[in-house]
């Protein structure tokens, strides 16, 4: 097991590398930098200057290799258009991520897993149909028009809900939590229903199909013949057995609500990594952008490392130690 | 399910309970699309920032929205001779932190913000020395005699001496490789005070107590909330929500929505920047015709076919709206120098541009990229993608290279090596001043001449000028001069300006009694009246 972990870190060092390389490369082709840190009237000789002391100048490799040598000491430089260190910045800005990220993959498995069994288990019921239809919807319907209809019908209209923003958080010893107030919630509701509702149906649908197949076997049947109560049957026996590939999906699922989150906190402005690196592309600044790539590197390894201790946890199978080699 | 809606129900009772709790305090929210740059008065050249910076800090003279000059820290100035300047300082004035101002002060921040680094440095460059004559006067002498000097003191922004060293804060760093105190706080004279500012999120003001302007024509703005909303559609329900009371820029295709809205007002009007079109006239050979040794710009009548060729009509009407102006100069009214009976835009003469084209040895016109941001003007990229066909009607074959702002204006500027054979660029003089037109985008020769004339456009009678009018104080033999180099420029088609871009602002009318919209994209809080 020990093994297992520490093959999985030395793995995920070398892949934040490779895309830490693979993101400086890019970085060539969205600009330059200096163009939207000085004003229409800065001279040329100012430019250079600034150019030569952000080591522009440089050729890539030795940038990267810079980066990479400040990084290991935790020091991932300073913003350009923010004059602050970035570790500084991302501390601040993820806790909103997390939190969205968060909430919202607690209503996909809350709400999803529920309507999944239900629209296995009544398969020709009118309400199936209608959940279906509404998954349907769900997945058909691009993120930034859920989110905009949302805010129509929820803050324009029935002007129930803050259309913008985080507001009403709470300082829990530097970590701003909106979990604590109800204008924290009023707040966060809106952009993580609408970031959940994509997973939302892709587990219910996920969990209907995996019950449908799970419900024909023979231990099902067995247990039935038994007489077992169908309660126990459909949760303790069923829905157990569907859980492994649930798990793997939810667990990639969950990386790309980091990514996601990008359209739905720029519709929803909410300060959270997503606005972060969309106005650190649009600006060219290359020590958040870097960071932040690597940062979701890291997160997807990490839930991969995750979603593989799960999987012991699930399934007794695993547990077996792996036979040692034949002598 | 039901839980869910609960707490939607819950929300929404403190969301009514938040609003009643505003409306004791005058309160006035507004978003933008984009934040501003810093704090730093003296780094960023920027107009949001320098409107921002405008409400914290004080200088020697305020602009007025109708862009007339109005005392500030400077109560009266007189020139002494053609250099020299005497100002008499307002008397009593505190900064933020309770510090007296003094001509100590005024002195300090002027060496600050002549710093080589700092951006805002242009504001003052004509100034030689500032020297105090007692605690309340100050003699300013300029390098040489300069008639815009007072345009360009309400960009001069005042910090306390004592505050800034007591944080280290002299040099100016902008943004880059370095943290700094001035540029995340604020410390002026200004009629509002920081709160607070988290960056991208919110930048909240309050009113300053001890202003000194107060019962003057001032609006009644007691605390002012700014966000920064960068997605369009958001920012519109914002508004029509009533989460904010004012938002810019209002998406053209919006306007008419906003307008038919009983408490939304959408207020219109043209922007001091003029949107034009540059063409490289430096190269031997034109970048799209490799081998053939010609560059058909290079030909006055050619540029002139281009201007003939392009409806600007048309694309006020289709692609703005009719939201923007028209234009012949390369400066927009309002703008010192500006000539109202030179600004008849090209007329719109498709068969003379093809003879022009046929005479110049063009009959079949010729191919050419055109550089376009898409992401900086009001419908840049649209406005390019309609000049394709009016410019394939007399033969000229057009390429599209629309790009975001930042590889833009690489490209077509310096340090690309002018990268571009035909251009999209908009320019606001930053002293609005037209000298500062020809300075940057009509002439090359000089220290800081030609930032941005990617084209390389020159003619040297209007080099001569172009210095002329820098020292020329005589304001009637100035504009004779300006007169003669902007004539040069329209008869050889320098360069071709198309319009002024109109401002959209949507304002809640059941919060906001009075917005006095500027020529320019941003809000000065002190003539802002609530309800």
């Amino acid at each position: 097991m020990i093994d297992f972990i520490a093959q999985r870190m030395i793995q995920a060092v070398f892949v934040m590398l490779v895309v830490a390389l693979i993101s400086f490369s890019l970085f060539q082709f969205v600009g330059d930098p200096i163009n939207n840190m000085v004003g229409q009237e800065a001279t040329e000789a100012q430019r250079e200057a600034l150019r030569e002391q952000l080591g522009l100048n440089d050729p890539i490799p030795i940038q990267f290799v810079k980066w990479v040598g400040n990084a290991m000491q935790g020091e991932f430089g300073i913003s350009y258009r923010m004059g602050k260190p970035v570790d500084q910045l991302i501390a601040e800005r993820l806790p909103a991520t997390l939190e969205l990220v968060f909430l919202s993959a607690i209503l996909a498995l809350a709400i999803g897993v529920p309507m999944g069994v239900y629209t296995g288990l009544n398969r020709y019921s009118w309400l199936s149909r209608v959940f279906l239809t509404i998954s349907l919807i769900g997945i058909s319907l691009p993120t930034f028009l859920i989110g905009i209809i949302l805010i129509l019908t929820f803050g324009v209209w029935l002007g129930w809900l803050p259309t913008f923003g985080r507001g009403g958080t709470v300082d829990l010893g530097g970590w701003q939590t909106s979990f604590l107030t109800l204008q924290g919630w009023s707040h966060i509701i809106m952009p993580a229903f609408t970031l959940a509702l994509f997973q939302l149906t892709l587990i219910m649908r996920l969990v209907r199909a995996e019950m449908l197949e799970v419900l024909r076997t023979d231990y099902i049947k067995f247990a039935r013949a038994r007489g077992l109560k169908q309660r126990s049957i459909n949760f303790g026996h069923a829905l157990k057995n569907t859980l492994v590939p649930v798990i793997t999906i939810m667990g990639l699922q969950i990386g790309a609500l980091l990514a996601f989150s990008i359209i739905t906190e720029t519709v929803f402005q909410w300060p959270g990594m997503g606005l972060l690196i969309i106005q650190a592309i649009q600006f060219v600044d290359i020590p958040i952008m870097s960071s932040y790539l690597v940062l979701v590197a890291l997160f997807f390894v990490l839930i991969n490392l995750t979603v593989d201790l799960l999987y012991y946890a699930v399934d007794p199978r695993l547990r077996i130690e792996r036979p040692g080699p034949a002598h | 399910m039901l839980r869910l809606s609960l707490v939607l129900v819950l929300s929404a009772f403190l969301a009514l309970a938040a609003r009643t709790a505003d409306a004791q305090e005058k309160v006035f929210r507004y978003a933008a699309s984009g934040d501003i740059l810093g704090l730093d008065p003296h780094a960023h050249n920027n107009g949001p920032t320098n409107a921002m910076k405008g409400n914290l800090y004080g200088s020697l003279i305020h602009r007025r929205p109708d862009l007339s000059l109005a005392p500030d820290l400077a109560t009266e100035w007189e020139r002494v001779d053609e250099t020299t300047w005497i100002f008499t300082l307002r008397d009593g004035v505190t900064f933020h932190n309770g510090n007296p101002f003094a001509a100590n002060d005024v002195i300090y921040s002027f060496e600050r913000q002549r710093q080589p680094g700092a951006e805002m440095a242009t504001a003052v460059a004509s100034i030689a020395t500032i020297e105090p004559i007692d605690d309340l006067t100050i003699e300013v002498k300029t390098s040489a005699p300069d008639p815009t000097l007072l345009l360009n003191l309400p960009l001069f922004f005042i910090v306390d001496e004592e505050y800034t060293e007591e944080n280290d804060g002299f040099d100016v760093a902008l943004a880059a490789g370095a943290q700094s105190f001035v540029n995340t706080n604020a410390n002026g004279t200004g009629p509002f005070r920081l709160v607070e500012w988290v960056q991208d999120n919110r930048l909240e003001v309050e009113r300053n107590a001890h202003w000194w302007g107060h019962g003057d024509d001032a609006g009644n703005v007691e605390r002012a909330i700014f966000t920064p909303i960068g997605n369009d559609a958001t920012r519109v329900a914002a508004l029509l929500s009533g989460e904010v009371d004012m938002m810019y820029p209002i998406p053209l295709q919006d306007v008419p929505r906003l307008t038919g809205h009983p408490d939304v007002a959408v207020l219109q009007g043209p922007e001091l920047r003029t949107i034009f079109f540059g063409f490289d006239q430096h190269r031997d050979e034109l970048l799209d015709m490799p081998g053939s040794g010609e560059n058909p710009l290079k030909d006055g009548r050619v540029r002139r076919a281009f201007a003939l060729a392009i409806d600007k009509e048309g694309i006020k009407r289709v692609v703005m709206r009719d939201a923007a102006t028209p234009t012949g100069l390369m400066i927009a009214p309002g703008i010192e120098g500006f000539q109202e009976d030179m600004n008849t835009p090209y007329p719109f003469e498709p068969e003379q541009a093809k003879l022009l084209l046929a005479e110049a040895g063009y009959p079949d016109g010729f191919p050419i990229t055109l550089d376009c941001p898409n992401d900086r003007y009001v419908n840049d990229e649209a406005i390019c993608t309609a000049m394709i066909p009016m410019l394939e009607r007399v033969g000229i074959d057009v390429t599209l290279n629309a790009q975001p702002r930042s590889l833009h204006f690489n490209k077509i500027g310096a340090p690309s090596g002018y990268d571009t054979s035909f251009y999209m660029l908009g320019w606001t003089p930053g002293s609005f001043d037209a000298h500062n037109v020809l300075q940057n985008i009509i002439t090359l020769d000089g220290p800081g001449q030609g930032t941005w004339n990617s084209g390389r456009y020159s003619n040297p009678r209007i080099e001569e000028l172009t210095d002329l009018i820098a020292s020329t104080v005589d304001s009637e033999a100035r504009d004779a001069l300006i007169r003669e180099a902007f004539q040069i420029h329209y008869d050889e088609v320098g360069h071709l300006p198309l319009h002024q871009q109109a401002l959209a602002w949507g304002v809640r009318t059941d919060a906001v009694a009075e917005i006095v919209q500027r020529p320019f994209d941003d809000v000065d809080l002190r003539y802002v009246t609530l309800d």
